[in-house]
């Protein structure tokens, strides 16, 4: 790998232990500028704690992280919001940063909930807060996402829009993402690293290395390595509704 | 003009209901309350604190409150007891110690009832002067760090991800919470300070949609409060704390028609 300004956060062995259980130990990696580094793993495999080690909210860490920028986009996974604060959605928009009002209007409307600017974000459905966390952590134009899993509770069709926003996000913007998601369809066409999580890290490499390791084919099946390998020639096939995968 | 024991009652008030405002949102939106109670009551013993060592009472005050917190969060730190058990744990300890030492005191006159719910008569110029020059500086600090404060208010987490050092702005709001402490004890006594910091911020809350507006309406009720209640105090000769808090209850309870009304508009 170079090493270059172009890494916005290197994870050299790091780990976290939880009392005398270990999250996750052992994880290198390094996410650059225009590139999307995505975590795949079984659940408990340590996805959130890596990608929390990365950004710094885990301070008690095995192991070395380096983060060269500041300005970061996070949408983590859970977030629980105290409803004890009246809270309107352009109000959050602004949390971690002040931004110009059409900033906050074109994020929003990106994400496809503009109309509900005004709104208290108590009164927001699944789906829609998920668009409003998309919406702020881009809206500040960072030079690093972290996204966890970005699209959970979006509707079918919003999550492909939202994917497709994402990457052409990451070129506008060229900023790097760290990218955390079970849909291995979706995402893995647009990753250019994979680090296959279990605790450790099992396997890594493009979409292609990962799917023809055998670490990962023991641990999500024969299954899910042909959904990857699929993507080497992906412009003979195409996606149905269902997300099954259809030759030409 | 300043020699009217009731003017100056009436400007230390209102000085200090700008500052409780804001915090008082802080202390609702984070769940300080008690942990503000636990602070007031420490209090009394930096107030012996100050007789003994004829210190000024709002520095003494201040000095005991945040060592206070200090040793709380080291409990917190050491222990496996809930966060309640130590508040109580502190609160009651650091209020009886204080009480004992009083009773050692005996060449020194103490107005009890002064210190636990405030005295208008005793607003001296200094306390004018500790009310209007301390107040504005924890304001200014407020807002200096609202923005991490407020955002890990909302998630810790995303205030931490995104660099905004939300442990340095718990840190120095809790300090902060002293200051009020300290600068408010005499006018509204140590065991209804809490209740100027969440009243007022909690009447807000039912009128307000936003948190720059619910900081505004909790500075304006505090204002409304403290001047509905001296002026009761001095018409029915009632100690001033209890009557500024009893105003702004009675605030409060008008806020809730609002509530009301809006239940009923969404219907």
């Amino acid at each position: 790998m170079t090493s270059n300004q172009n890494i916005l956060v290197k994870l050299n062995q790091a780990g976290f232990r939880l009392k005398n259980k270990w999250l996750v130990k052992g994880v290198s990696l390094q996410i650059e500028k225009g590139k999307i580094v995505t975590l795949i793993g079984p659940n408990g495999s340590g996805k959130t704690t890596t990608a929390k080690i990365a950004l710094g909210i885990y301070k008690k860490i095995d192991g070395e992280v380096e983060k060269f920028t500041n300005k970061v986009g996070y949408v983590p996974q859970k977030i629980s919001i105290d409803w004890t604060l009246p809270l309107r959605v352009k109000d959050f928009m602004v949390l971690t940063e002040n931004l110009k009002d059409e900033d906050i209007n074109e994020a929003l409307s990106l994400t496809g909930v503009i109309q509900l600017k005004n709104k208290n974000l108590g009164d927001l459905s699944g789906g829609e807060f998920q668009r409003v966390l998309i919406a702020r952590a881009i809206s500040k134009k960072p030079n690093l996402l972290v996204l966890d899993e970005p699209v959970q509770g979006v509707d079918f069709t919003g999550e492909i829009a939202l994917y497709k926003l994402i990457k052409k996000i990451t070129d506008e913007l060229n900023c790097g993402i760290l990218l955390i998601s079970h849909d291995l369809h979706t995402v893995m066409s647009a990753t250019d690293h994979v680090v296959c999580l279990n605790g450790h890290v099992c396997c890594s490499g493009s979409p292609m290395d990962v799917a023809k390791n055998n670490e990962y084919k023991a641990l999500f099946g024969e299954q899910a390595s042909q959904i990857l390998s699929r993507y080497e020639h992906r412009h003979d096939h195409i996606h149905t509704n269902e997300g099954e995968i259809k030759k030409n | 003009m300043l020699d009217d024991f009731f003017i100056r009652a009436l400007i230390a008030g209102l000085g200090i209901a700008i500052v409780t405002g804001p915090l008082g949102c802080f202390v609702i939106w984070r769940r300080l309350s008690y942990f503000g109670d636990t602070l007031a009551h420490s209090a009394l013993l930096g107030v012996t604190l100050a007789y003994t060592l004829e210190f000024n009472i709002a520095f003494s005050v201040f000095i005991i409150s945040s060592l206070i917190a200090l040793i709380l969060i080291q409990l917190q730190k050491r222990t496996n007891l809930p966060g309640d058990a130590l508040l109580g744990l502190l609160a009651h300890s650091s209020l009886a110690v204080g009480l004992v030492v009083i009773g050692f005191l005996t060449f020194i006159r103490f107005d009890i009832m002064g210190l636990l719910f405030g005295d208008i008569l005793a607003v001296t110029v200094d306390d004018l002067l500790i009310v209007w020059i301390g107040g504005p500086l924890i304001l200014l600090i407020l807002k200096l760090i609202w923005k991490p404060l407020f955002a890990s208010t909302v998630n810790y987490e995303l205030a931490e991800a995104e660099g905004l050092n939300p442990d340095r702005a718990k840190a120095i709001f809790t300090i902060l919470m002293a200051g009020i402490i300290a600068i408010s004890i005499k006018m509204v006594g140590l065991l209804l300070i809490t209740g100027m910091l969440i009243i007022p911020a909690a009447m807000a809350r039912n009128i307000s949609s936003s948190p720059q507006g619910m900081v505004v309406y909790s500075i304006l009720g505090g204002l409304l409060s403290v001047i509905l209640g001296l002026f009761t105090s001095l018409e029915f000769n009632t100690s001033s704390g209890p009557s500024i808090i009893a105003a702004s209850l009675f605030l409060f309870i008008l806020s809730l028609l609002n509530i009301k009304q809006s239940i009923k508009l969404k219907n």
